[in-house]
């Protein structure tokens, strides 16, 4: 094992975190505000993703697709918030489920439809092909750094707007009173819209951009979206900055775990079964990391105040 | 006493058993293969229907316990058919009681594990820790090269009932028709008794049954580890009726379609999940046959159950449910 192995892998670990914050702030962001669990928030980082490679097809060009991802994923929140998730916010928990399995149901199939069963491809632009070089002889491709700076940059923004603007103003105090919020005149109806189309567009982003890396093709969302459940439950549902904190924990917890376990057994067992074991151990990782959070601390590392 | 939901219960027990027995006199087989999934799917409702409408417990994971029952036939008949011992030394084995009890202990000491730390969360925390735990077997399943990987594992020879020939169809069903009336009466006692008052009353109000003494965890925690029992038991069956077991058993899928099918049939009932199973499967094969994509309406079939018929089936056919 070498350090320039190690920095790329950890690199890796903050590439999957960050992209894992962009899921985990809309989620939590919706819940925090509408007290709204989401299934289908996977289904609106598989649209951003769509409509990235479609467009990208169609013009040749990635930022025009990166901006329809955006646009669609938002479009798509905002429909799918009019259409059946304001009915769902006195509903329990259950029946939120339930319906945004339906979503999910009807946004894959429906994908298929439209797509057919293969997967489509989406290549980096040629601004961010190749590699850099880091300290120690490592190199890592640009594109990755891209996403890892994006991600950041969006951190920041979301920072500002929650913290410093009038819309975030609003958005705070929905999480704290939505009641009181709805009394004192802030229409809170177009405000749940844009708070909706906002995640969306957040998960549509992530789609995009993961997308230049995969394959674009129906169900990627799902494994994002489990892995961003386990951010915010760790995080603290409804806290941004725990979002933050738990997507860099589970993204370099899961890379390195991958990464290390199977060294670290080999040192012990054969390199065959260390390879078995570890693979297999590394891929519980996280989940052991989210159970002892949880034992220590029930509502995650930073439940927000008023929950 | 008959009242209206007792009738209805009574005629879909009658109408599980009559149909198989028709079709297999008009030498349909499949039809009988088509009602044994109804049983066991049901069934696996049911367990989960001990948690999540007695309970209040919606939990997200329970594929995991299907899983579970569903590997543990898959993996103790590999282990016979190839004389190959198994941990300990142990021989496996092809007949189904010993197999029902392995799935049946194995689940039950792994929702033990993950029910004594789910719970000490709830609502949304509960969702998606159930949810998350699910994952993790899941993964493990599919990481673990062992017992087929992502590929699963075939059970070459559907494993034995003492006195029955379980290759074929009916006789097989009859089993799994048995033992999900075993199941209801199970349930039906379960609801009735202390503990079952006990696992409703922490549903509705947690604060007065800690008042009166009890505590709302540990019933929670044995309400959710007999439910997850249930549940690996027709995992088991699953497994055999398919002669197939794979990771898709535990995926998340699993759990949510295990929630749908209670909802179908009408959430807490006792025939709910019976219910629910037949619509679902009579969906899956009536717009199965009709489109590829039937998942797409199953999708808008099931929003439109749940914003605007909330009862589901039993409440449609029997009126609503007399306690909540």
């Amino acid at each position: 094992m070498t350090i320039a192995l190690a920095l790329e892998q950890l690199l890796n670990g903050i590439q999957l975190g960050v992209m894992l914050f962009l899921m985990a702030a809309g989620l939590t962001l919706i819940f925090g505000v509408m007290g709204l669990i989401n299934l289908a928030h996977g289904s609106l980082y598989m649209v951003g993703a769509f409509a990235c490679a479609t467009v990208a097809a169609w013009t040749g060009s990635f930022w025009l697709g990166l901006i329809a991802s955006l646009a669609c994923a938002a479009a798509a929140g905002a429909i799918v918030e009019l259409a059946v998730i304001r009915r769902l916010y006195d509903r329990d928990h259950l029946d939120q489920v339930l319906a945004t399995f339906a979503l999910i149901l009807i946004f894959s199939e429906g994908t298929r439809w439209l797509f057919g069963d293969f997967p489509l491809y989406l290549d980096i632009p040629p601004l961010l092909q190749g590699i850099v070089n880091l300290p120690g002889d490592a190199s890592y491709p640009v594109y990755r750094l891209a996403i890892i700076a994006v991600g950041a940059l969006i951190a920041l923004g979301l920072y500002l707007l929650i913290g410093k603007t009038r819309l975030g103003m609003r958005i705070r105090a929905g999480e704290s009173d939505r009641e009181m919020i709805g009394a004192l005149g802030v229409d809170i109806r177009t405000l749940y819209t844009l708070v909706f189309a906002l995640g969306s567009a957040l998960a549509g982003l992530a789609g995009a951009l993961v997308g230049a890396l995969q394959s674009v093709q129906v169900g990627m969302g799902e494994p994002v979206l489990i892995l961003a459940f386990v951010v915010i439950v760790i995080g603290g549902i409804g806290s941004i900055k725990g979002a933050l904190y738990g997507a860099l924990l589970v993204g370099i917890t899961d890379t390195l775990g991958r990464f290390l376990l199977p060294q670290l057994l080999a040192v012990f067992v054969d390199p065959s079964q260390a390879g078995m074991i570890g693979g297999a151990m590394a891929s519980m990782l996280i989940y052991v990391v989210m159970a002892v959070i949880l034992a220590v601390k029930p509502r995650g590392l930073f439940p927000p105040a008023h929950a | 006493m008959l009242t209206r939901e007792n009738t209805v219960n009574l005629l879909a027990a009658v109408l599980l058993l009559a149909a198989p027995l028709a079709a297999n006199a008009f030498g349909q087989p499949f039809y009988v293969t088509l009602a044994t999934r109804i049983a066991i799917l049901a069934l696996a409702a049911l367990g989960l229907n001990l948690a999540l409408g007695l309970g209040g417990l919606v939990s997200f994971g329970h594929a995991a316990f299907f899983g579970i029952g569903g590997y543990a036939a898959g993996i103790l008949s590999s282990h016979a058919l190839s004389y190959e011992p198994m941990i300990f030394g142990l021989p496996g084995t092809v007949q189904m009681p010993i197999i029902w009890i392995v799935a049946v202990i194995a689940a039950g000491l792994v929702a033990l594990a993950i029910g004594a730390i789910s719970l000490r969360t709830s609502g949304v925390y509960f969702i998606m820790i159930t949810l998350a735990f699910a994952q993790m077997v899941y993964y493990f399943a599919i990481s673990w090269p062992a017992y087929g990987g992502e590929d699963g594992l075939s059970i070459l020879v559907r494993n034995q009932f003492p006195g029955i020939n379980t290759m074929k169809p009916l006789s097989f069903f009859f089993v799994s028709y048995v033992v999900l009336l075993v199941g209801i009466g199970l349930f039906s006692l379960i609801r009735a008794s202390r503990f079952g008052a006990a696992l409703q009353a922490a549903r509705q109000n947690e604060t007065r049954v800690a008042t009166v003494g009890i505590h709302p965890y540990r019933i929670r925690l044995t309400g959710f580890v007999i439910s997850a029992m249930i549940t690996a038991l027709a995992g088991a069956l699953y497994a055999d009726l398919n002669r197939f077991v794979s990771p898709s058993m535990l995926s998340w899928h699993m759990s949510g379609e295990l929630i749908v099918l209670i909802i179908l049939g009408g959430t807490g009932r006792l025939f709910g999940p019976l219910a629910g199973a037949a619509l679902y499967v009579a969906f899956e094969f009536a717009l199965g046959g009709l489109t590829e994509r039937w998942q797409f309406f199953l999708g808008l079939i099931l929003l439109g159950v749940v914003l605007f018929a909330r009862g589901g089936l039993l409440g449609l056919l029997a009126g609503k449910a007399r306690h909540g």
